[in-house]
């Protein structure tokens, strides 16, 4: 705490020293580095910072970066967007982990009208309605359509069956776009099972879906009720495979699930240090991260926070200026910009559309095994 | 549905409704005796899985001393909430006593979030208990399965036989007629209180071991949901009726399985059948299927 509060600080005497200077390129970043999404937003923060370390300058002129903790609470990324527009009046800003801080953070900046773009925030709502926000992940029915492209095409499967957790927005919205996508390329969809989260027993859910004889089960659920579900399914002695979403993009899955999650699918974002053939980006990118952080490998949020700066430095040099207003038209048509998770294309409503990546769990280990694109 | 969809739905059924049953004969063992619902046991019953993670998994101890070792502990446990929370307030009304759990529930759970972090940890599950073992038409049952009600009926005739048998449990059913009687006539009410604390806690820890087996993560508050479910059960069966808390409990599994089983557009709703049945039943026999008749105390 007194550490970041010694950052701020400094931060703050940085910014005042500097207020009239024009030829600094102000970026703000709310993240949230405190608070029980710290994981995550740290993560991201690194992997801006890394960017900015190798890409100092934009377009001949400096980059400061300002930090400001948004503490995973709501209230805290409204006030932590003022202070970066009104105190610190950044050109535009990068964040956050977390799609209600997103929206909360987001409000403010679109009356100010400083373009933001979002790390990892993938509910539809964070740009609904925006014209100033912008993200470089893809969304959930996105998500969703892909996992139901990869088990159409890839597992060649006709029978589907969902297992949602309702009391859930992102389990419930993912399960909705992959049936639809999945009947409209053809298959059927032979069940549809809830649970809520904190359930523990899905011995019924599971027994039901069996009797319903899928191939696939699509299962957007969080880490430690997806492990518990594998587990009985295997003492169930069910035979239909997997497929999961990025919540169950987590190491501990292993631990909680031993050999029932062997072979489980799950959709993320196209980049993981395992993946046999990066992009250069990607390449460049773990490289750098490999030198500064030896320690710890990269994930997906690290590579989400790199590929912000990216982007926006990619729109401050098409726009010519470092105008807010000319710097949020530059990024409405960013299109095919190289980027550590693929080619990213900005879209109408301000998502970035991706390839999507597949992990499998092959023994005991996640594993990239390709990508896939969604046909929405 | 076929006869083996719906016989397995059936076994699945008997193995939650044992494991509700087992959590609830604890619950209304200490209602029976004391008349306090003790909201703390659903915490008292994470304990004793974590305790069972600790020797098993950090110590690395064979699955039985670990058992072994985490009853006594969580039995502990339990005395030392009743000394601190509970003894204080004896003679208090009964209203300040159900507070005092309230905030012992409340305590446990925080004070494990602080130990134990909030991440959930998976439970070492022997392997003998755990592969299936396959009936005709492809009916599958997990020993464990069969071990759950196998004990849940032991703990319970061991129960009975202890409270109908022996002179302490003569001393527990005196106190939960009338307390001060029992006093006077030379009883040492507190002593017996706290072996009532301690079996109740004993049966939260068998309970929190049984569960952590069939659903192997444990995290500070995997004891809440199964602690409604247990007073659901109890109060079904008739709060402080030792059989009652275990038919309560069977009747609960059976109906949060077959909801599902047969309804299965609503199955993210099983949680509102078991609270459905709650409300039937207080309005309709608010003392449960072997409840006690409801008697007024002056």
């Amino acid at each position: 705490m007194r550490k970041i509060l010694a950052a701020l600080l400094l931060v703050c005497m940085i910014c005042g020293a500097a207020v009239a200077d024009d030829e600094i390129i102000k970026v703000g970043i709310f993240n949230c580095l405190t608070g029980q999404n710290a994981f995550g937003g740290q993560l991201e923060l690194e992997g801006t910072q890394l960017a900015h370390s190798l890409f100092p300058e934009i377009a001949g002129k400096k980059v400061e970066l300002v930090i400001v903790d948004n503490k995973s609470d709501k209230v805290e990324a409204a006030n932590a967007v003022t202070r970066l527009i009104e105190n610190d009046k950044v050109n535009a800003i990068i964040g956050t982990y977390g799609s209600s801080l997103a929206m909360a953070g987001g409000e403010v900046a679109e009356k100010a009208g400083i373009p933001v773009i979002g790390t990892s925030c993938t509910n539809p709502l964070v740009t609904q309605g925006k014209k100033f926000y912008f993200r470089v992940c893809f969304i959930d029915p996105f998500q969703g359509a892909g996992a139901a492209t990869y088990a159409f095409k890839n597992l060649g499967a006709k029978r589907a069956a969902t297992l949602i957790d309702i009391s859930n927005d992102y389990s419930v919205g993912l399960g909705k776009f992959f049936r639809d996508s999945f009947k409209k390329m053809g298959g059927e969809i032979v069940a549809n099972l809830n649970y809520q989260t904190g359930d523990t027993d899905f011995t019924a859910q599971l027994t039901s879906l069996i009797a319903a004889n899928p191939e696939v089960v699509f299962l957007p659920a969080y880490f430690a009720e997806g492990a518990i579900v594998l587990k009985q399914a295997k003492e169930l002695g069910a035979t239909f495979r997997f497929i999961g979403a990025d919540a169950m993009d987590n190491p501990e899955i292993v631990t909680l699930g031993g050999d029932a999650v062997e072979g489980f699918l799950h959709t993320t974002f196209a980049y993981d240090p395992s993946m046999p053939e990066m992009n250069p980006v990607a390449k460049a990118f773990t490289e750098e991260w490999n030198k500064i952080h030896p320690d710890k490998a990269p994930n997906v949020n690290c590579a989400l926070g790199y590929d912000c700066y990216i982007m926006l430095k990619d729109a401050i040099e098409r726009a010519g200026s470092t105008d807010p207003a000319k710097i949020r038209d530059a990024l409405e048509t960013v299109k095919d910009l190289p980027t550590v998770t693929g080619m990213t294309t900005i879209n109408a409503t301000h998502d970035a559309e991706k390839d999507m990546g597949i992990v499998e769990i092959r023994d005991g280990k996640k594993t990239f095994i390709g990508i896939v694109k969604p046909e929405v | 549905m076929n006869l083996n969809i719906f016989v397995q739905h059936f076994i699945n059924a008997l193995s939650l409704g044992s494991l509700y049953g087992l959590v609830a004969v604890g619950y209304t063992m200490v209602y029976g005796i004391l008349r306090l619902i003790n909201f703390a046991h659903g915490d008292i019953f994470m304990l004793g899985a974590y305790f069972v993670y600790f020797a098993t998994i950090v110590y690395a101890l064979p699955w039985a001393v670990g058992v072994v070792i985490a009853i006594i502990l969580t039995t502990i446990c339990g005395l030392l909430v009743d000394r601190i929370a509970y003894k204080p307030l004896r003679e208090a009304p009964r209203i300040s006593a159900l507070i005092s759990a309230i905030g012992v529930s409340f305590f446990i759970e925080n004070f494990a979030v602080v130990v134990f972090t909030g991440m959930p940890r998976p439970v070492v599950q022997p392997k003998i208990l755990m592969t299936p073992i396959i009936l005709p038409g492809d009916v599958r049952v997990i020993p464990l399965g069969i071990l759950v009600p196998v004990v849940a009926f032991i703990l319970v005739g061991a129960l009975l036989w202890l409270l109908y048998k022996t002179k302490p449990g003569l001393a527990m059913r005196a106190i939960s007629f009338d307390i001060e009687a029992t006093r006077m006539l030379g009883v040492s009410v507190n002593k017996i209180i706290a072996l009532a604390f301690g079996l109740g806690s004993a049966l939260a820890a068998v309970a929190g071991i049984m569960w952590a087996l069939r659903y192997p993560r444990v995290e500070p508050f995997m004891g809440m949901t199964p602690g409604i479910k247990a007073f659901i059960a109890a109060v079904f069966g008739g709060i402080g009726s030792v059989p009652g808390a275990m038919i309560g409990g069977l009747i609960l599994g059976f109906v949060e399985i077959m909801s599902v089983a047969f309804f299965p557009t609503l199955s993210g709703y099983k949680d509102a059948f078991a609270f459905l049945l709650l409300i039937l039943i207080l309005l309709f026999r608010p003392t449960g299927l072997l409840g006690e008749k409801l008697e007024d105390k002056i």
